[in-house]
């Protein structure tokens, strides 16, 4: 092993050695979520007909809510590194099935959104670049600038209203036609069409993905465009570019092989990060992927045509008061 | 204009004015969004003068009433009623004054907390440091908000929690970027002049260190605070943050959203002005960050 892999691997453990703190700090806020928030679970559970004494101690113990908060939060930690995140208290059914039940949704939808931003995003960024100055950059500037500002719930709403609404383009909400059932494999739902050979239905999925894909794919397409319009320009400045217009290069090669690849690299960094917010959730301004998600997805009722992703499923119960799940989702965004 | 002919010196506070105006005003864009959000701020401290109805009264008789550009639209409501008749423009003028305020306690919150942590922890380094990062760290690994939500949940719906739950969200980037900052700054010569001089830990830190740690932080400050405005929305959207009848944005979009599909103006004029609002401050910033900071210039 020479000493560089060594140094690097050094780095790597500390950098390992440097998540555990972080990671028991974010068990202990999501096992705080899960105490802190305001009613009793079981008098919750037991709604209006009210509860026997008897009985509630009794729930109380079944559930351990009885027992010392830090006792709680050890048997919260063993579950949680044994993949058991409790069971929703609105449901009884166990949190991390209703989790993955929902996370393909979640990441069908984000794929399709990164793959939208970076296809209309990069092409944009690098002509911007090429006719830096003129109409086009200036408009690619401003249509970034743009969608960086978007609050993307009202985005949502409002090209709902217009595609949906005074168009009639798409459909409202849902991920499929309501005449196709499709066996669901891997729960991508356009996978699982595919796989039934059901190009109807395939064609229905994609369909439904299409508007909500631009919605949330509006954030990160801003992120993208500015990040290669900046990234190419510093590159064309550089002295190997010159040299390679000066041996005589066509320009599309001295841009598309000299510069994009040099460019690229910290480019692609970004996109990086933004799929990392597709699963993650990185709070970074960035990053309002999954955040807009849950915005857009949850509680536009007419807007719920976004699928029950895990977005919706953490803050739809944080309204339903059902805290064993709350918790739960919010440690997937660790 | 017979003080600017007078050419300051350098390194004087004029000076650094001067050239920092010469920078910022250098960029149009930059000009456009400082006059727009002078012009909010204005409108928003006038409101009461300014809007042509109390934002909370109900005219029973123009229920949903179109802008004045449709054929059953009426000057008296410039940009038409909500559902239960209360007038669209007044009710954004008086909502300028919420999202504004809130955003800008916010940014002061989580600013004046956010440097000094980053101060201790750039200036102490050690454990102080290997804490304070820590804690920022879980807070950066939530879903800024899906935290916040949960913060709101814990301290009631409200105004005062929802400010407090985007400051605590926004703090680790003021955290982060005061104590780089900090540790760059700190092995310089003049902090070492300083500190032979005799100057103690809370000079040090305070007045020879902060002052030249301040350009990012200012940038780094309209940029939060058009953060604070979309998340003080978007809370408000989502029913945890301002709440109705008060005239917020991100409310009025929620309330009028069941109404979208008869009622395209009670959606599309809320939405709109958080939008512009939004643009023309990170308009400002990126003209701020060009100014301020050469080493963040914009290609």
């Amino acid at each position: 092993m020479t000493s560089q892999t060594l140094t690097m691997f050094k780095f790597i453990l500390v950098k390992l050695a440097q998540l555990v703190p972080t990671f028991i700090g974010v068990t202990i806020v999501a096992f705080a979520f899960i105490r802190l928030l305001p009613g009793d679970p079981i008098l919750l559970m037991a709604g209006e007909r009210g509860i026997s004494a008897e009985r509630y101690a009794q729930l109380q113990a079944q559930f351990g809510f009885d027992r010392p908060l830090p006792v709680q939060y050890w048997e919260f930690l063993k579950g949680l590194l044994h993949g058991d995140l409790g069971n929703s208290l609105v449901t009884h059914s166990p949190v991390v099935g209703e989790f993955f039940s929902r996370f393909p949704a979640t990441m069908e939808l984000s794929l399709f959104a990164l793959a939208f931003a970076v296809i209309i995003g990069l092409p944009a960024g690098v002509l911007a670049a090429i006719r830096r100055g003129k109409t086009l950059d200036h408009t690619v500037v401003g249509i970034s600038l743009t969608g960086y500002s978007m609050p993307i719930f009202w985005w949502g709403l409002l090209l709902i209203m217009f595609f949906s609404g005074t168009l009639g383009w798409t459909p409202v909400s849902g991920r499929i036609s309501f005449m196709y059932f499709i066996e669901p494999v891997t729960g991508f739902m356009t996978i699982d069409t595919l796989l039934a050979g059901d190009w109807g239905a395939f064609l229905s999925a994609l369909h439904h993905l299409i508007l909500p894909a631009i919605v949330l794919g509006t954030i990160p397409l801003a992120v993208i465009a500015r990040q290669t319009r900046s990234s190419m320009l510093e590159v064309l400045g550089e002295d190997y570019v010159r040299t390679a217009r000066a041996k005589g290069l066509s320009s599309y090669r001295v841009i598309m092989v000299h510069t994009l690849r040099n460019a690229l690299i910290s480019v692609v960094t970004v996109i990086g990060l933004q799929v990392g917010a597709a699963g993650r959730g990185d709070p970074d301004r960035d990053d309002l992927l999954v955040a807009g998600h849950r915005q857009v997805d949850d509680r536009c009722d007419l807007a719920a045509r976004l699928p029950l992703g895990a977005g919706r499923s953490g803050a739809d119960r944080v309204h339903r008061d059902d805290r064993q799940s709350a918790g739960g989702c919010g440690l997937w965004g660790h | 204009m017979a003080a600017m002919s007078i050419p300051a010196a350098p390194g004087t506070f004029r000076y650094q004015l001067g050239s920092f105006w010469k920078d910022f005003s250098a960029s149009r864009g930059a000009l456009v969004g400082l006059i727009f959000i002078a012009l909010i701020f204005l409108v928003a401290l006038l409101a009461p003068w300014v809007a042509p109805h109390d934002p909370a009264l109900q005219d029973r008789s123009a229920l949903l009433v179109p802008p004045v550009w449709h054929a059953e639209g009426s000057w008296r409501y410039i940009l038409g009623t909500d559902a239960v008749g209360r007038d669209i423009l007044s009710r954004l003028i008086y909502g300028a004054r919420y999202s504004l305020s809130i955003s800008a306690m916010v940014v002061l919150i989580s600013m004046c907390g956010g440097i000094f942590l980053g101060l201790l922890a750039g200036y102490f380094r050690g454990w102080v440091e290997t804490v304070i990062t820590r804690v920022m760290d879980v807070v950066l690994a939530f879903p800024s908000l899906l935290l916040a939500l949960g913060l709101v949940a814990i301290l009631s719906p409200g105004l005062t929690s929802a400010m407090i739950a985007i400051a605590l969200v926004q703090l680790p980037y003021f955290v982060r970027l005061t104590r780089a900052a900090v540790i760059g700054e700190k092995s310089r010569e003049y902090v070492t002049a300083s500190r032979l001089a005799g100057a103690g830990h809370m000079r040090l830190m305070f007045n020879t260190l902060l002052p030249n740690c301040m350009a990012p932080l200012i940038v780094q400050a309209t940029l939060s605070f058009s953060t604070a405005i979309l998340d003080i929305a978007a809370l408000g959207f989502l029913g945890m943050g301002v709440q109705p009848p008060t005239p917020e944005w991100g409310a009025m979009l929620a309330n009028a959203r069941e109404f979208m599909g008869s009622a395209y103006w009670a959606v599309t004029f809320p939405g709109l002005i958080i939008l512009l609002t939004v643009l023309m401050i990170n308009l400002m910033g990126d003209g701020l960050r060009d100014a301020l900071d050469p080493k963040m210039k914009r290609s």
